[in-house]
């Protein structure tokens, strides 16, 4: 019983870190329809660049604050060069688009950068917390926790930005009818910038975050396909369903490797989320939180 | 001047109803084809020619994956283009394709090598029917992923049970030799020739079948689907048929990948990346195209071996080494933007192009 909590708490953790991809996801698809596969490629970019910037000296607030610059920068790009010539194309356009913008975005790190993989300390180590390790016996990693706190912050944060601020509130009119924000005037291209500004900041700390526990490597860019399970299984439009789904995954996807995965050879990881997403779909075909789609003839 | 369809006129149902009505299209494919089947196995053959091309490159590198990567791009333009159910696991099906002919021809004694790779193309169907079950409730970006599950589920099985890839220890499958008919095919010309014969006839019934009456379904289903139910379109088999067909062709199309052009393949050869690829095809050659798919293939094959060649070219001309990570990030960044580009500059694809180019060219060199 205790090894079953162990597995679903370090599940649980792992979950906290897909929701934060997830997250990204679900911002920009919310704002502007547009399903950017390119998030795993800012995670990647984000992180390259923070560390990148260090090893060139400077502290690591002025690292991060820098990076932050690069990811607006590239918003401001993106915007410009992908988004706004691309308007009122068909969703499946624009999701090959930002599969393009992904390989730019990689090659753009790549050169700038160098390939190599690249370590990054945030100061907590990845080691139980022996306090929890002498009472019960069960092996939490201190960094996996705090990692989940500043997600946790992070969601609080944009909470409170969506709920409160008047461009948070202009953000959800746009999500909710394009044209009915367009009429109370509300500009559409700068909602864009601000929400692919928002889904680069997302992307640095979530860069961060997995950067310090597996290095700062091209593999980062694969986080994008852990989060679609999550994303389709939450709902592709809603933040709620992106931390839920993310929770549900990362428990169930550890629990399944570690009971399920003796009997047929282990490795299911890979498929395990799809085929659960996939099993919540067929009840539920807009994901768990997701808006439920009308049909008119 | 020359492409106008003046003066031809329909006498018959026949001739209403033909690939090509106008009489230079016919005369354009046909001289088309003739070349392909004809021209190039000759000029490949000619002693003065050989020696100065390098056509067992050209057949090797360009050609056959070339027509190889044609065929799996119609088979997604058929499930994404026509039936406007968006697939991410066209490598899986590849994959099972690939597999199953191998098995085939190692377990059924005797069994003609064009029958195992209708086997296979079956196989691969009835795979795809499967993974096709979830589109009858969910659409869109979530059946998208929802296909991602064939992609990393066949993968893994394909690597984990040892079976298929008949418990040989890395996973790599080694092709039988191909034998049609008592030919044995195994210079590059005739891998070359086998590959266009088939898919030749893949693609002419591609064509006949997108003009059916399943093919009209298809199109009405992907247009608006409710609204074609309501007309009394049955939504389930026409979804599924196209699972079932686009299956076939990526699984025909798996074969011939792993028996005409590479020789040995293993599971890890169909990842994401193909499934990624063969969409690019689609997207930039135009969904719910044939003539589309060959464009994009086209596109896609030659576009990184001219950027390539390039490189080499700037390399040689101005006497510098360019480092290999450079060259290989460069040629990612031109790619992806040029994808961004394409996209933003005509939408529809390349074989919106060639139609806006022809509308173009019956009206020359009147501006109206």
């Amino acid at each position: 019983m205790q090894f079953f909590f162990e597995v679903l708490i370090g599940g649980l953790l792992a979950g906290v870190m897909y929701s934060l991809v997830a997250l990204g996801f679900v911002l920009i698809f919310k704002a502007s329809g547009v399903f950017n596969f390119a998030q795993g490629a800012m995670v990647f970019f984000a992180a390259l660049t923070t560390v990148g910037f260090t090893s060139m000296g400077a502290p690591f607030w002025l690292a991060v604050a820098l990076a932050l610059g690069v990811m607006a920068a590239l918003a401001f790009l993106t915007e410009r060069v992908v988004l706004r010539p691309l308007v009122n194309q068909p969703q499946i356009t624009l999701f090959m688009a930002t599969i393009g913008l992904a390989f730019v975005i990689e090659g753009v790190a790549q050169l700038t950068w160098g390939a190599n993989v690249r370590a990054l300390d945030l100061g907590v180590a990845d080691e139980p917390i022996e306090w929890l390790m002498d009472r019960t016996g069960m092996n939490v990693s201190k960094f996996d926790l705090v990692a989940s706190g500043i997600a946790a912050g992070l969601v609080a944060v944009l909470a409170v930005f969506f709920n409160k601020t008047r461009t948070g509130r202009a953000l959800r009119a746009v999500a909710d009818d394009h044209q009915a924000a367009l009429a109370v005037g509300i500009s559409l291209q700068r909602i864009w910038v601000i929400v692919w500004i928002t889904a680069g900041f997302v992307a640095l700390v979530t860069g961060l975050l997995w950067g310090a526990r597996n290095g700062v490597q091209f593999a980062l860019t694969f986080l994008a396909l852990k989060a679609l399970p999550v994303l389709i299984l939450g709902g592709l439009d809603s933040i709620a369903g992106a931390i839920v789904g993310g929770l549900i995954v990362g428990a169930s996807e550890k629990l399944a490797e570690v009971y399920l995965g003796p009997y047929v050879g282990g490795g299911i990881e890979s498929w395990f989320p799809y085929l659960l997403a996939l099993g919540f779909l067929l009840v539920r075909p807009e994901g768990l939180f997701g808006e439920r789609r009308i049909d008119r003839v | 001047m020359l492409y106008r369809e003046t003066g031809q006129f329909k006498t018959a149902y026949a001739a209403d109803q033909q690939l090509f009505p106008i009489r230079q299209d016919r005369i354009a494919i046909l001289a088309l084809l003739a070349m392909a089947f004809i021209g190039i196995p000759l000029a490949a053959v000619t002693p003065g020619l050989a020696g100065a091309i390098d056509f067992n490159y050209w057949f090797n590198g360009v050609l056959i994956p070339l027509l190889i990567f044609s065929l799996a791009a119609l088979g997604l333009n058929i499930l994404t283009g026509y039936a406007g159910l968006l697939s991410l696991g066209t490598a899986a099906f590849m994959a099972v394709g690939a597999f199953a002919a191998y098995n085939f021809e190692l377990r059924v004694p005797g069994i003609p090598m064009l029958l195992s790779f209708i086997l296979a193309g079956g196989v691969a169907a009835l795979v795809g029917i499967v993974f096709g079950l979830p589109s009858l409730r969910i659409r869109g970006f979530y059946l998208a992923v929802a296909t991602l599950a064939a992609q990393f589920f066949v993968v893994w099985a394909l690597t984990k049970f040892a079976w298929f890839s008949n418990y040989s220890t890395s996973g790599v499958i080694t092709a039988q030799k191909i034998v049609v008919f008592g030919w044995a095919v195994d210079t590059p010309v005739e891998r070359y020739l086998l590959v266009l014969a088939i898919v030749c006839v893949m693609a002419l019934a591609a064509k006949n079948l997108v003009r059916s009456a399943l093919g009209r379904s298809w199109m009405a289903v992907r247009d608006m689907d409710v609204a074609a139910e309501v007309v009394g379109i049955p939504i389930m088999k026409t979804k599924l048929l196209a699972f079932a067909i686009s299956s076939f062709y990526c699984g025909v199309a798996g074969a011939l990948y792993a028996f005409a052009y590479l020789g040995t393949v293993e599971p890890a050869g169909f990842e994401l990346d193909l499934s990624f690829r063969i969409l690019f095809m689609v997207i930039i050659g135009g969904a719910g195209s044939i003539l589309g798919s060959f464009l994009g293939a086209a596109f896609i094959v030659l576009l990184p071996i001219f950027l390539d060649l390039s490189a080499n070219g700037i390399e040689h001309t101005f006497g510098l080494a360019l480092p290999s990570g450079l060259v290989s990030n460069l040629t990612l960044i031109i790619f992806g933007a040029l994808i961004v580009f394409f996209l933003v500059v005509e939408p529809l694809g390349l074989a919106r192009l060639w139609q806006i180019a022809k509308e173009k060219l019956r009206l020359w060199p009147f501006p109206h």
